[in-house]
């Protein structure tokens, strides 16, 4: 029987993970709590023994990709009004976490989710596919261009001294 | 023999730390004499590393009011008690509901039960499972056959062997997909795939890894009978495998010989 403890404990991955897809602080913990209360009303499409942690973050992502899908239908943003990812701040202690955070949030939201689902979470291949409900041919060419993607992005960047400096810290 | 070549899924593999040795030495030795490659990987796992010193510290961060909001039991919200409540009571209801379940269907089999020795109880655990699922209209498969390989590769994965799911087409039954049970294999798993004719009449085929038992070898096919389900089982090596329809008895023997065929080409 999976007691409370072990869903308690899935809660700061999933904040983790949350925060690195949204971008924002706020809007992550938003996500975490519609994925449990989501998980809540669930409880019996739950198989005992299987994975909770990718139950858990299934439920997010089907979450996550249906708002992401209704904003995309009531917000409309001009292009001019979208973040230049090159223009930004040139010093603070958060610079490389911007960075990071604009150059995720250029990428498309399913090589996005690969990336961090793999890169972060840590989860198998196979696992990833699962929680995305996607082959795993289809989970492996995500990751790949995401990765050359997201390199591109950093190097971009990387015209000023922060990911430079960033990098140093990285073993 | 030859080495196999490298494919890039192993250099991102090896970024994320899942090639295991000893092929791990092969694609370090290809990575030494392949320099801009390993300058791939090299900045793969410095991804990775970016990811982790930017997000991890959202695990330290106490998680927010809202998510603790209960005074008198610090550490977990409101709702994460509500929700183990309800998982507890939930939980509890379906266990008696699968109970019954269980005993209706035993009832209904009643007299039927196999003394079928050095098979254990392969054929009734199929027609179980082949009642139990069949006449689902809505969700008769956990992983449809639109994601053949996942469901295959996902399945492999909790039996602990490769399996294959046999195509039936030559005899008029298309894969729907399948589903992993509780059962008496190894690891506790036990694979279900689930066929359909054009007029909608269903199949089931129960794969159950036997490896680690006694004495794994072959057998013919057996047959039972439980109830209206007919089943044709055999045991091959490491598998035991059971098909299981409400089929008349040379039609299914003549399914279960195609699936004997392809499983062993």
């Amino acid at each position: 029987m999976v007691g409370r403890d072990a869903i308690v404990a899935e809660i700061p991955r999933l904040r983790r993970y949350a925060r690195a897809l949204t971008g924002d602080a706020g809007r992550a913990d938003d996500l975490v709590q519609d994925a449990l209360e989501r998980a809540l009303s669930k409880w019996l499409l739950w198989r005992h023994g299987s994975d909770l942690r990718a139950w858990l973050f299934t439920i997010m992502h089907n979450i996550f990709v249906n708002q992401v899908r209704m904003s995309q239908l009531i917000e409309f943003r001009a292009d001019e009004d979208i973040p230049d990812p090159l223009t930004r701040a040139t010093q603070g202690d958060g610079l490389a976490l911007r960075d990071l955070d604009r150059a995720l949030a250029e990428l498309p939201l399913e090589q996005r989710e690969v990336l961090l689902l793999v890169g972060l979470e840590e989860l198998s291949y196979l696992e990833t596919a699962q929680v995305l409900g996607v082959p795993l041919g289809t989970v492996m060419s995500r990751l790949s261009r995401a990765r050359v993607r997201l390199g591109k992005l950093l190097e971009g960047q990387a015209g000023g001294a922060s990911f430079g400096a960033s990098l140093k810290v990285v073993k | 023999m030859k080495p196999q070549p490298i494919v890039e899924e192993e250099l991102h593999g090896l970024a994320d730390g899942r090639i295991k040795a000893p092929r791990r030495g092969e694609v370090d030795a290809w990575l030494a004499v392949h320099p801009q490659e390993a300058d791939q990987v090299k900045a793969w796992r410095t991804q990775n590393a970016l990811l982790h010193q930017t997000f991890d510290s959202v695990l330290e961060t106490p998680l927010p009011a809202r998510l603790l909001d209960s005074p008198r039991r610090p550490g977990r919200s409101r709702f994460i008690c509500q929700l183990i409540d309800q998982f507890s009571t939930r939980r509890f209801a379906a266990a008696v509901t699968w109970l019954a379940l269980g005993g209706i269907i035993g009832f209904v089999l009643r007299g039927e039960a196999p003394q079928l020795a050095g098979t254990g109880t392969l054929p009734y655990q199929a027609a179980l499972a082949h009642a139990v699922y069949s006449p689902e209209v809505r969700h008769p498969v956990e992983v449809g056959a639109d994601q053949e390989a996942h469901l295959v590769a996902w399945l492999s994965k909790r039996l602990g062997a490769t399996l294959k799911a046999p195509h039936l087409d030559e005899a008029g039954y298309s894969l729907l997909g399948g589903r992993l049970l509780p059962g008496a294999g190894n690891n506790g798993a036990v694979a279900q795939f689930m066929y359909q004719d054009a007029r909608g009449a269903r199949l089931t085929l129960y794969v159950r890894n036997d490896a680690g038992a006694a004495n794994t070898r072959e057998t013919a096919f057996r047959f039972a009978r439980e109830g209206k389900i007919s089943v044709f089982y055999w045991l091959d090596g490491r598998f035991g495998y059971a098909l299981s329809g409400e089929t008349e008895k040379p039609e299914l023997l003549r399914i279960a010989t195609i699936v004997y065929r392809q499983l062993n080409p």
